[in-house]
């Protein structure tokens, strides 16, 4: 029997704000989730630069529609006046795209976490909850203790429960400081209103296609932490574990 | 105790809170366009108020090199030239085509106090604004193109708009219309263009005249544009709302 499957009488205590962020913040990034692979589907080519269409080279192309490789375009009409080879063609096949539903729910699922995001920052910066619970401790952090939090993690050993083991901290402070914020801001770069005013967001992600593709990686990450995190959970103590995060005191 | 404390205590917060959000939503909504009907709906009207209340709206979109110029593909309703397109085709539209578009020329009536028609030639002259924008499509893809054309706050002050005028429509030749609100028509950026890439406007890119509003996603820029329409109420001509995409696109 292996330390994860043993169960812990001390569990960690989440504050009632924390929690109710918890499960907004999840519902809306499923949401999001679904919504943003329907969005996808109707252009399942990825590319990197300023700019990027069926016309033009992709970075790779996603199997999810039957827009994949669907070569419906008529003949290629060159622009006369460019000196390079670009050209106009029209496009003969009727693809699939579902973006009506599927861009609106992915926006007012964006709401939900945008405003929850925010309130959870302020709540986790003034309450301490940041310091106290995901920051690592004095000496805490070292790369040693990271290896060996990471050994330990595949060879399925749990960290003491009731608090927080550096591995934790780092993969919670990474997905709340980093992947989120990369996610929401190369969201915002795609919207023409929003980048017109802050044309930064255009130049940090490397223009619009690239912001596009750096949003695809990081929902990537973020659905891997999510499938871990609920492995997780199970594997150290599930019944437990769902009881801290929603009704437990 | 405890227990019957907290129900109270939530109650008398959600209470505020709905009561609140109405009283804004009511003041608020008087001046959106009524597009509320569902929940999805309700999020578009959000994002609208929130990038209307929150953004500049003199920001201009990025610009960018001759260099940067991509190819561009044609992803419409159909070819209004062409008669097996059904949804699309307009034998006005082909016979105007056949003649290089000798005989076109651009109606503008609504709320205006000089309703009229405008040839290509009168549109030239009226002011020129040349700029490489990028196109990005709510599919996912975006191209990027030069293109010169007329500002539509040139134009719309020419005809004299109105002080109570707020929204424009836009009517193509392929039956595909669109509205945007007076905020998006007055931008410096938004130009019905004649010229795309040095060229005139090949006869696919929406020949004679594509509307761009560079502020929003690809599909409120109506192609071969025959009509505009200038209103004080909200109209939905291209039945946006109803069809369920979101009338507001600057996201």
């Amino acid at each position: 029997m292996s330390a994860s499957q043993t169960t812990h009488s001390e569990t960690f205590r989440h504050k009632g704000w924390v929690k109710s962020a918890h499960f907004v913040i999840t519902f809306a990034f499923l949401m999001l989730l679904v919504s943003g692979y329907v969005i996808l589907m109707s252009h399942p080519r990825l590319y990197w630069g300023k700019a990027g269409n069926d016309l033009t080279p992709a970075l790779f192309e996603l199997p999810i529609s039957r827009n994949y490789h669907h070569g419906g375009w008529d003949k290629a009409i060159p622009f006369k006046n460019l000196k390079g080879s670009q050209v106009s063609a029209a496009r003969t096949f009727d693809i699939f795209n579902e973006n009506g539903w599927g861009r609106s729910t992915h926006f007012l699922a964006a709401w939900f976490l945008i405003i929850t995001g925010l309130l959870y920052l302020l709540a986790g910066i003034f309450s301490g909850h940041f310091r106290r619970d995901l920051a690592p401790g004095r000496g805490e952090f070292s790369l040693k203790i990271l290896w060996r939090d990471l050994v330990a993690h595949f060879r399925k050993q749990s960290s003491a429960p009731g608090k927080y083991g550096l591995l934790q901290k780092v993969t919670y402070l990474s997905v709340i400081f980093f992947l989120f914020p990369v996610v929401i801001l190369t969201g915002f770069a795609m919207s023409p209103a929003i980048a017109a005013n802050y044309p930064f967001l255009l130049i940090i992600f490397f223009g619009h296609q690239s912001a596009r593709t750096i949003h695809f990686f990081a929902a990537v990450l973020l659905l891997l932490f999510l499938l871990v995190h609920v492995v997780m959970v199970i594997r150290t103590g599930f019944k437990r574990n769902l009881w801290a995060i929603t009704f437990g005191k | 105790m405890k227990e019957k404390r907290l129900i109270s205590r939530r109650r008398a917060i959600f209470t505020g809170l709905t009561s609140a959000g109405a009283l804004l939503l009511s003041g608020c909504l008087k001046k959106a366009p009524p597009t509320y009907g569902s929940i999805l709906r309700i999020g578009d009207d959000l994002t609208y108020l929130a990038q209307r209340g929150l953004l500049s709206q003199r920001a201009l979109v990025m610009e960018y090199q001759q260099s940067d110029i991509t190819s561009f593909p044609v992803t419409d309703i159909g070819d209004p030239a062409n008669p097996a397109s059904t949804k699309a085709y307009s034998k006005e539209y082909e016979a105007l085509l056949k003649t290089d578009f000798k005989d076109w020329a651009l109606t503008i009536e609504g709320a205006v106090a000089k309703p009229g028609k405008y040839t290509l030639d009168q549109l030239q002259k009226l002011g020129e604004r040349t700029q490489i924008t990028r196109h990005s499509c709510e599919e996912g893809w975006s191209a990027i193109a030069e293109w010169t054309g007329v500002p539509l706050a040139v134009l719309l002050k020419d005809a004299g708009v109105l002080a109570s005028a707020r929204y424009v429509s836009f009517y193509g030749f392929d039956k595909y219309a669109e509205s945007i609100d007076m905020l998006d028509a007055l931008h410096p950026q938004t130009i019905l263009a004649h010229r795309m890439n040095g060229e005139s406007i090949p006869a696919r890119n929406g020949a004679p005249l594509p509307l761009r509003v560079e502020t929003q996603v690809g599909y409120k820029s109506v192609k071969y544009v025959q009509r505009i329409v200038v209103t004080e109420q909200f109209v939905d001509p291209a039945q946006d709302i109803q069809a369920g995409w979101s009338w507001y696109n600057g996201i």
